[in-house]
């Protein structure tokens, strides 16, 4: 793990997430000469959400690349820049854009290690800007992660607050595996936290408790466990007392914790932005059903988005899971 | 020599603008794909063996290196032909035959030094060979019992990709990281590159130009100025598709447009192969690569051994190709010259028998790998889940008692 070179005093700060992975990103490189950061936009500009401003300035124009507007470009050619010895950190500019880089993800990406029988290491990550709620026009809102914790040999992971982003950064950059990063794009500037550079971050592919609670179980993932965490504080004042996990490894997943908070609770709601149908919250309902089966007193229960594409910018206050829709699932959870 | 215009300057009236239509006499014989390279082929050794120049590549070349290229073709070739006979005996699901395109890769492949990188598609049996690969490594893939058992780095040989064009890209990426590496560009006062400097070559076919991640890794290796030969084959056909449905304008000539040298070469001429490569890969040792070679040539055989060409392909386009042979002419050449004698055709074609029986012995004795083999090398590092799928798989066959 780097050295953080957050500023030269090292003391707790407060810091937004866009601010965090920056930090990560610096961090990362100054450890290592062998990682890049590569993708549109991201050396002169920073990146469209300044996720990587200043970088190319005191890093140079061969460790930040502007590439060419082509996203399959920019992961097929960090495979051979993987190949030949580079950790390349790639920038997709919205999550809906990555579909022309699906193809050398899941084709070369994920299975060159397996092919390779283990000779090729893919030390790649691809960070993707994800989720709703920022008033875009299409492909600029949408939740594609399922498609990437569905493909063998990648990992995926998703932050929900600066503190993990700062490390977990740092963590994926360090994989050999390819690690997918999808960033709660809508939170990159909404708050501050503080970020104390010396304490040991938890390992990247474990799930946490971040309230805990007694009456039900609300698990949650990126952009959706600020609502999980609202919907929490706001059913206290109900009387009803909520646990709250985040997620945050998506591909492997830790259940662990989850497990044994349905144990105690036997009600578990999942929260996720992005459709429900064969997604990742399927998933986890299979293997808690399976685990918790005589724990359980409800079925589980899930908050989506709807089994639509993204819907127009004024429609998505529906679409999100908000607040009010995880707790009317968690009431409809406590009523079974 | 490095300007693009001279190598890619549009003249419809030119044979070679056109070279990728079968003229009306071969249309109304029923031809589909033409034998005609047109006015731009390069070419040094015609297919009656006779040596020819040509004004901007010539090759000085040795009798005993002449001699190695026909062994090496005549050896490619007979583990080609035997790896075919294995599918049809059942030994292998599937060959992917490589006959008639002996002299491009056995060209291209002698061209290169040890320290370049090669990025094939998965015909490139003869390139394999070339880059010290043993024939027996190239079962596996088509027997079902691994992906590709050559460590890539080591042979400086990519693994077979079979999604047309991804190499493409992956060989732009490679090549971007020796620009980055300094190991471009470090010619002495003569333009001669430094002896550890080093290129890429990327293989691919004529219905890989249709792709876009092709399109994007030419203009990804345009704009990052790597030394990347991007090495086309041009076999006439993508499947049952003949190159006039993947192209209006031949293939060499599109490198115009990513503001690069485009070469058409005969692709069945192992000389002019290896003299155009060797130019093409010292120009981007030199950092003035990228660089495109077609190679124009012709797949005698099939797709694979489960396609059937004469559902869109007729003998007589095959019989005329026939004529263009990569090994007769340089055995009518080595012959004619004096250069190699009854011997030395002799010991070659010993050497090509011992090889197939070595290879068919490997094949058959080739062992199934073990169930939990499924799980290896999934990722690199631990994943709790997949070692939880792994034991409860074995614990389950566990319970055949070794019967299953």
């Amino acid at each position: 793990m780097a050295a953080p070179t957050l500023d030269s005093s090292a003391k707790p700060q407060q810091i937004t997430m866009a601010k965090a992975i920056n930090a990560g990103l610096r961090a990362a490189m100054d450890a290592d000469p062998k990682v890049l950061v590569m993708g549109e936009d991201v050396g002169k500009l920073g990146g469209v959400f300044r996720i990587t401003d200043g970088l190319q300035k005191d890093f140079g124009e061969h460790r930040v690349l502007d590439t060419p507007l082509a996203e399959s470009g920019i992961i097929g050619t960090a495979i051979g820049l993987a190949i030949r010895g580079y950790r390349p950190v790639c920038e997709i500019q919205f999550d809906g854009f990555i579909f022309p880089a699906f193809d050398q993800i899941v084709s070369q990406l994920a299975k060159l290690h397996y092919r390779s029988q283990g000779k090729l290491k893919m030390p790649i990550v691809v960070r993707v800007p994800f989720g709703g709620g920022i008033g875009s026009v299409e492909h600029h809102s949408e939740s594609p992660e399922s498609y990437f914790a569905h493909t063998a040999g990648l990992r995926v992971v998703s932050c929900s607050n600066p503190v993990d982003a700062y490390w977990m950064i740092q963590q994926a950059i360090d994989s050999d595996d390819p690690v997918l990063f999808f960033e709660p794009k809508r939170q990159y500037y909404s708050s501050k936290a503080e970020l104390d550079t010396s304490i040991t971050p938890q390992p990247l592919h474990t799930s946490r408790v971040l309230r805990s609670g007694a009456h039900a179980t609300l698990a949650s993932y990126g952009p959706s466990v600020k609502v999980c965490l609202d919907s929490a504080a706001a059913a206290a004042q109900d009387g009803i007392d909520l646990e709250v996990i985040d997620l945050r490894s998506l591909s492997p997943l830790d259940l662990d914790p989850v497990y044994a908070s349905v144990r105690r609770t036997g009600h578990l709601v999942l929260v996720s932005e992005s459709p429900g149908e064969a997604s990742l919250n399927s998933e986890i309902v299979s293997r808690v059903s399976q685990e918790c089966f005589y724990s359980l007193q409800a079925p589980v229960l899930r908050v989506n988005g709807f089994d639509t594409p993204y819907p127009p910018s004024k429609l998505e206050e529906d679409f999100l899971p908000d607040l009010d829709r995880v707790l009317h699932t968690v009431d409809r959870s406590l009523a079974w | 020599m490095s300007s693009p215009e001279r190598w890619t300057a549009a003249r419809p009236d030119s044979p070679a603008a056109t070279a990728a239509t079968p003229t009306a006499e071969q249309v109304i014989a029923g031809l589909r794909a033409t034998s005609e390279g047109g006015a731009d082929l390069v070419q040094l050794l015609t297919p009656e063996g006779e040596r020819v120049t040509h004004p901007d590549f010539d090759i000085d070349i040795e009798p005993a290196q002449l001699r190695a290229l026909y062994r090496d073709m005549v050896l490619v070739r007979r583990v080609d032909r035997e790896s075919n006979a294995l599918q049809r005996k059942g030994e292998l699901a599937l060959w992917v035959p490589l006959l008639g395109q002996e002299a491009a890769q056995v060209g291209a492949g002698r061209a290169m030094r040890p320290q370049d990188m090669a990025f094939p598609s998965y015909r490139e049996h003869g390139v394999a060979w070339c880059r010290g690969i043993d024939p027996t490594d190239l079962l596996g893939i088509f027997r079902g019992t691994d992906h590709g058992s050559w460590d890539p780095i080591e042979k400086r040989f990519g693994l077979y990709t079979i999604v047309i064009g991804n190499q493409v890209l992956n060989a732009a990426g490679y090549a971007m990281g020796q620009r980055f590496d300094g190991k471009v560009g470090n010619s002495d006062a003569e333009g001669n590159p430094a002896a550890d400097d080093e290129a890429t070559m990327c293989f691919f076919g004529d219905g890989a130009t249709s792709q876009g991640d092709v399109h994007e890794g030419f203009v990804w290796a345009a704009v990052y100025d790597a030394p990347l030969v991007f090495f086309c084959q041009n076999n006439q056909w993508a499947i049952s598709e003949p190159t006039e449905r993947q192209s209006r304008l031949p293939l060499y000539q599109r490198a115009r447009g990513y503001g690069f040298p485009g070469v058409r070469v005969d692709g069945n001429d192992v000389l002019a192969c290896l003299a155009v490569s060797r130019w093409a890969l010292k120009e981007c040792r030199r950092g003035n690569g990228p660089v495109l070679i077609e190679a124009f040539t012709y797949r005698m055989d099939a797709h694979t051994t489960t396609d059937d060409p004469t559902r869109y392909r007729l003998s007589d386009e095959v019989e005329e190709w026939k004529l263009k042979d990569p090994i007769e002419r340089v055995r009518a050449y080595l012959a004619r010259n004096g250069l190699a004698d009854a011997a030395f055709f002799e010991q070659i074609q010993e050497e090509s028998d011992q090889l197939a029986v070595r290879l068919r012995e490997f094949c058959v004795n080739i062992p199934d790998p073990p169930p939990d083999r499924i799980f290896a090398n999934v990722y690199a590092e631990a994943n709790p889940v997949l070692e939880r799928q792994r034991e409860d798989m074995l614990g389950y066959l566990a319970g055949f008692g070794g019967e299953h």
